[in-house]
């Protein structure tokens, strides 16, 4: 027999530290007094997220949803809503004085998570292209291939608001119609899933996910544009996503929803893979192109651009998978239902993969607008292991630094640019105290110096030398004039570099420069790293009166550097000190010191 | 073509539509810095240094390859702009060597006009030099990865203007340098040799093999008798080195220098090439009216041609012609017929040819029909460059020196022999004769024009009193194939073939553009190089090979008539395939 | 399958649509969704999969179905796995191992127990089936 019901109590680090253990053992306490143990049973469970609130309590199945929950409250709730069915209205949640919020729902922490782009992620078998059309699949393309002229489909996405969601946010309805307008044939439709920014897998998911979203919008760009055939660019490491996509492929060509006369409507539009070898400059649309082409993945100079001469110098729409997922949503629900979703300028959802020091890493969609704040401490569950937030870096290695007094931004494309960051596909790393800003940024412009094409003077020297400049920075023998170089180089990697990723190569450096150019000066003037993280600069030692004897350091050296006898005072010798602050962390007693 | 409007810092100025913002400041008196850029190639948008600002826009467009739009505010000097490119050239200079001084291009060099114009004193970024060695592999063209600058230049014109991708770009970031491709060394690549990489980059990471020395050491050497020849093309380029006009006539000052510089004997190519029409003409005479041997009969007076065609069109060998280029038919001459009237051995003679090309170095060691003298035809064969260099370090005082003749024996040529250097030139030389061949009388025009000027593919139907005859002249290896393609289809399908007779120069513009040439040619370079060469056509009073006097001579004195058995054996070769990448 | 006409897709749309919602209400059978994107497949989803089968098998329970979808978006909870029944709540447990598998087969499927130490949580809701 079933439980008729469940009482699930937050168990996350916010809600223990709240004492959710003891509101627990006292619900289970007061469970077992009514007798009520053969009905209800009380769970302690994973984080809600929302732990601004918490502790948290909710019933299910009546999804009540309690905050700020004490253990006192037990016996309430237990006595009221198990035994009596009733809730207990002074501790549900309330969005403001005037409603009452019952049901999970309508709460709006849950609605910060809204789901368009990944509607059918995590909900429909991917690999069944009949769970895709039960969800409403294929019904935007029926609906423009038998009701919408292609005028009318580029009205809807211009009205809808939709940005590119693969950079710097161009709205997609005039990309369609630059390309739409060009009398020439063929053109094509090619969808960019080649998805590089460290830590991002917004499109991977999707792609895995829900493979026809992308389908069913590359053929509508294509019937609205005049093309019939389309491309997926998707990078070699993805193989469950390449499988997905080929079974998808697959079935929506025995369906007749790609090939041939789709429909019986007369229009044709099949689709490729193209696979890539994962260089990160061909997420840049140029690149992308050239290497479809079978040519070496670098830029080419725009304009032109690719709407009016693209892949092969034809007419080509290129978008990224989750702007192609927004396309089938706003054609079925319109742009009416789309606009009341986001800022003005910024509509519709963003997916971001959030990542870093935080509780909840993972793959989120929030309306545009939402705050860094909610993402990080509602969504994300605030910084993991208690520490202190630094800052949050978007957009991947071409965005920027977010110091913490910006939390309260809200997200969209035009705020992110004021803070000197992007939005970029997606990537939100988290960063705490712990974490060096110099050292930060050198680890993304080290990435997209290796990721750099070579091509163009700019990016191919200028990134090596702000990275050697960093470097010594970080050993400590960086200079003032290093970082009036770097501002030069900076400038003109931005101005000159030929290609997005080159142009936006420094931003990491130049808003850490902007935002912690503290932390630089304490690397020139006093050679010291403020987070205790860069190797050179910092020196482990054991303080005297702290040490024990306890030999747990010297057990945990992986180098074997820490000698003492038990119960005696432990040295560490510095020259062959590896840095890795083992002993630091194993020590028990604060008597390993990281200077 | 339709015109529109914009300014140039400040200044209205009207360009056509499609006009780049390079091309239309050009128009303006306005120079705007590029080290990438070159006429003949697509804008690769490499170096950065023509980055310009478009008024009511924030970013910094390439000029050379952003088109002129109505309307355009364009700023092409602006102290921001000044630091953005001085900055780039300074990081560019960074990652050069600064061996100026030794470098086959000092003075020549367009990364050190820029240094120069920027006025760079200081490099406030540390060297950071790429250790590649350098790969002489090939007789002909010598890379220097160490110098290159990225710009892109070699790889575009070895992969889009000559469809050989031998050259490629490996690795990426700072670390990516030009290579052949597939990283085999350049010999082992399917490169042509043709030198165009050589004569567009801008710095010295390619250059012509310098063999100077040599020919220097041989005319020191009492013992040798040293004879040079001269190509057609050289005529009207040298100049340029000496400060004169493109297209400038000089052959009377070369064959002046070139004693001047200690040669004994004094030949020209363009002999060579009278003597080239009599064997390739009766050659192709015996194929379209005797019916021996396919036809379209191919020429072959371009060594990159042939070893393309050898490369990627082995199953066409049939249609080549097997006559020697005028070089090697000359070489074999001054060795055997010369050297016979001069009681000397072939071994005797050094014979120096000077040619506007760095695939002749490879020529004349191409196989054992180039040692049909029983020595080697050609000792050392070197570009119009390195005989310019070694004029000006012999202290020749080029622009004055007066005219002197062609020593008579292998030197005296006709206006067809001439029009060789051009693209064009060999058909229209083959015709003259040709029909003279097959109508047993001269044609009144002697001219063809039909054949002459620039366009990648030129085609023709000449009438031979009667007869048509179809002609097809490409030049630029990647305009080849649209020709050959057609032969190809029409042999399947068993239909009349399009074309008796096709002409192809690897390089842009024939010979006058060749790899070896003096740096900066351009289109513009091209027509005057080629105008001078009809120059000397017209003011000929020969104009047609076998009119040549010396011709008849020789072929009364030694080898009888054209495609004699004597003829097969010093004037004629043969072909192999040669596979690439399968070694 | 053969080619649809518009009809076709109406009606295939229509039929799965309900299907869809029975899977959801009112079923009979037990459903176990496994989510298989690359995360959960690196986090363990496939030996996950396979422990749910062989558990299955060994209880002969018969009317279970276990399907997968693509990522929840957790990924700090995969491999994840929601579990569908009546008289149960719908659950999304979170590191499902081949031993939490087995367990949510034995305590929550046959047991009819929630795992404590396993929830994770609903799916957030869809707004887009909300309209």
């Amino acid at each position: 027999m079933a439980f008729k019901q469940y009482v699930l109590v937050c168990g996350g680090t916010g809600c223990e530290s709240s004492d959710a253990d003891g509101i627990y053992r006292n619900l289970q306490k007061e469970v077992e007094k009514q007798q009520l143990e053969q009905d209800v049973q009380v769970v302690k469970t994973g984080c809600f997220g929302f732990c601004e609130r918490g502790p948290i309590v909710k019933v299910l199945p009546e999804e009540s949803f309690y905050v700020d929950v004490t253990a006192q409250d037990a016996e309430e709730l237990v006595t009221e809503q198990c035994l009596k069915g009733r809730q207990v209205p002074r501790l549900l949640y309330r969005e403001d004085e005037s409603k009452e919020h019952a049901r999970i729902e309508d709460i709006s922490f849950y609605q910060k998570q809204f789901r368009v782009v990944l509607r059918n992620c995590g909900f429909i078998d991917p690999e069944n292209i009949e769970e895709y059309v039960a969800r409403d699949g294929y019904q935007a393309l029926e609906k423009v291939l038998f009701e919408m002229s292609p005028d009318e489909v580029i009205e809807e996405l211009k009205a809808s608001g939709l940005r590119g969601r693969g950079g710097a946010g161009f709205p997609t309805g005039m990309k369609w119609n630059f390309t739409k307008q060009v009398e020439d044939a063929p053109k094509y439709v090619v969808c960019n899933a080649d998805e590089g920014d460290p830590g991002a897998y917004m499109d991977r998911s999707t792609l895995e996910g829900d493979p026809h979203s992308v389908l069913e919008a590359m053929a509508i760009a294509g019937y609205t544009v005049g093309a019939n055939q389309g491309y997926v660019y998707v990078r070699a490491e993805y193989p469950i996503a390449i499988d997905r996509l080929r079974i998808a492929i697959r079935q929506a060509q025995e369906y007749g929803l790609l090939g041939e006369d789709i429909l019986g409507s007369g229009f044709t539009f099949n689709v490729e893979i193209r696979l890539g070898a994962g260089a990160f400059v061909c997420g840049e649309e140029t690149a992308l192109l050239a290497s479809i082409e079978g040519e070496r993945g670098m830029p080419r100079p725009r304009p032109p651009f690719p709407a009016v001469k693209g892949l092969w110098q034809q007419p080509t729409v290129i978008n990224n998978v989750e702007t192609f997922a927004n396309v089938p949503v706003i054609i079925t629900r319109g742009s009416d239902w789309y606009t009341k979703i986001g800022t003005e300028k910024s509509r519709g959802t963003k997916v971001f993969a959030l990542t870093g020091k935080i509780n909840n890493s993972g793959l989120i969609e929030v309306p545009m607008g939402t705050t860094l704040r909610d993402i990080v401490y509602n969504i994300g569950g605030g910084i993991a292991n208690g520490k202190e937030f630094k800052a949050i870096q978007s957009g991947g290695p071409s965005g920027g630094m977010i110091r913490a007094e910006y939390l309260d931004t809200p997200i969209d494309y035009e705020h992110l640019q004021e803070l000197g960051s992007i939005m970029g596909s997606g990537g939100l790393i988290v960063m705490d105290e712990d974490d060096c800003m110099v050292d930060v940024a050198k680890f993304y412009l080290g990435f997209t110096v290796e990721e750099s094409c070579g091509k163009c003077a700019p990016c191919r020297v200028g990134g090596k030398k702000m990275y050697d400049i960093l470097d010594r920075i970080t050993k400590g023998q960086g200079t003032m004039e290093d970082l009036d170089r770097m501002d030069t180089i900076g400038f003109s990697m931005q101005r000159a570099s030929l290609c997005g990723l080159g142009q936006t190569a420094p931003n990491p450096v130049m808003s850490s420069l902007k935002y912690f150019k503290d932390e630089y000066l304490a690397h020139i003037h006093e050679q010291s790293c403020p987070a205790g993280h860069c190797k050179d600069l910092v020196k482990f030692t054991i303080l005297p009166d702290k040490c024990i004897g306890c030999t747990l350091c010297a057990r945990n050296c992986p180098v074997n550097c820490i000698s003492g006898e038990r119960k005696q005072t432990h040295v560490i010798d510095q020259d062959r000190c590896i840095k890795c602050g083992m002993c630091y962390q194993v020590c028990k007693f604060d008597a390993v010191v990281r200077q | 073509m339709k015109k529109i409007n914009c300014t140039i810092n400040g200044t209205p100025i009207q360009v056509a539509e499609g006009t780049s913002i390079y091309k239309a400041a050009r128009q303006a008196k306005v120079k705007i810095p590029a080290l990438c850029y070159h006429p003949d190639l697509p804008a690769w948008g490499a170096c950065g240094m023509c980055a310009v600002k478009i008024e009511g826009s924030n970013k910094m467009p390439r000029a050379c390859a952003t088109e002129v739009q109505d309307g355009m505010s364009i700023i092409t000097h602006d102290p921001e702009l000044q630091e953005v490119r001085r900055s780039t050239l300074q990081l560019i200079l960074s990652t050069h060597p600064n061996s100026c001084l030794t470098c086959a291009r000092n003075q020549t060099c367009e990364l050190q006009e820029l240094a120069a114009e920027f006025g760079v004193r200081d490099m406030p970024f540390k060297m950071d030099l790429q250790d590649i060695p350098q790969d002489d592999s090939t007789p002909s063209i010598v890379l220097n990865p160490e110098k290159c600058v990225k710009c892109g230049r070699c790889v575009n014109v070895c992969q889009e203007m000559q469809s050989v991708y031998a050259l490629e770009f490996l690795d990426r970031g700072h670390e990516v340098r030009m290579a052949p491709a597939a990283d085999v060394l350049l010999n082992d690549s399917p490169c042509i040799k043709c030198g165009q990489c050589s004569a567009h980059c801008p710095v010295g990471a390619i250059f012509e093999r310098d063999e100077t020395s040599k020919v220097l050491r041989a005319v020191r050497d009492e013992g040798l008798t040293t004879v040079v020849q001269i190509a057609p093309a050289v005529r009207v380029a040298l100049g340029e080195a000496f400060d004169m006009e493109p297209g400038e006539l000089s052959t009377g000052k070369i064959y002046a220098a070139l004693r001047r510089l200690g040669f004994d004997v004094v030949f020209d190519t363009n002999f060579g090439a009278d003597l080239t029409i009599m064997e390739e003409g009766t050659e192709f005479v015996r194929r379209f009216v005797n019916g021996e041997g396919e036809l379209p009969q191919i020429t072959t007076c371009c060594p990159s041609w042939v070893d393309y065609m050898e490369k990627f069109y082995s199953d066409m060998i049939p249609l080549f012609s097997t006559a020697k280029s005028p070089q090697m038919m000359l070489a074999a001459m001054t060795k055997t017929y010369y050297a016979e009237q001069q009681n000397l051995k072939a071994d005797d003679i050094f014979h120096v040819s000077v040619m506007p090309c760095t695939s002749k170095k490879y020529e004349i060691v191409r196989d054992e029909n180039m040692y049909s003298s029983g020595s080697q035809d050609i000792d050392v064969s070197i570009t119009t460059r390195e005989l310019a260099r070694m004029i000006k370090s012999a202290g020749i005082n080029f622009a004055e020196l007066s005219d002197e003749e062609a020593d008579r024996a292998l030197g005296l040529y006709t206006g067809a022999g001439t029009i060789f250097g051009a693209t064009g030139g060999v058909m229209e030389a083959a015709l003259r004769t040709a029909y003279h061949l097959v109508t047993g009388a001269d044609r009144d025009k002697v001219e063809f024009q039909e054949v002459r000027g620039l366009e990648g593919v030129r085609e023709a139907k000449v009438d031979f009193q009667g007869t048509e005859v179809r002609v097809a002249v490409a030049h630029s290896i990647s305009n080849v194939s649209k020709v050959l393609e057609q032969v190809k289809e029409a042999k399947a399908k068993g239909e009349e073939l399009p074309y008796h007779f096709i002409e192809v120069m690897a390089c842009p513009g024939g010979c006058i553009s060749g790899g070896g040439q003096p740096y900066g040619t351009t289109n513009v370079v091209r027509r005057k190089r080629i105008k001078g060469l009809y120059a000397d056509d017209t003011d000929r009073q020969l104009r047609m090979s076998h009119h040549n006097p010396a011709i008849a001579e020789l072929y009364e004195n030694f080898l009888g008539e054209p495609l004699s058995e004597k003829s097969h054996h010093y004037l004629h070769t043969s072909y192999t395939s040669r596979p690439v990448y399968n070694k | 399958m053969a080619k649809m006409s518009l009809e076709e897709l109406k009606e295939l749309r229509d039929k799965k649509r309900r299907e869809l919602d029975t899977r959801e209400t009112e079923g009979k059978s037990v459903q176990i969704i496994v989510g298989m994107g690359t995360s959960g497949i690196a986090a363990g989803a496939k030996e996950t999969l396979n422990a749910f089968l062989d558990e299955l098998d060994a209880h002969n329970l018969s009317d279970v179905t276990v399907r997968q979808t693509g990522s929840m978006g957790l990924d700090h909870a995969e491999p994840t796995a929601e579990v569908r029944m009546q008289d149960m709540p719908t659950v999304i447990y979170g590191q499902v191992d081949q031993k939490t598998a087995r367990s949510i087969v034995r305590e929550h499927i046959l047991g009819k127990r929630l795992l404590e130490d396993h929830i994770f949580d609903r799916p957030a809701p869809d707004i887009v089936e909300e309209g």
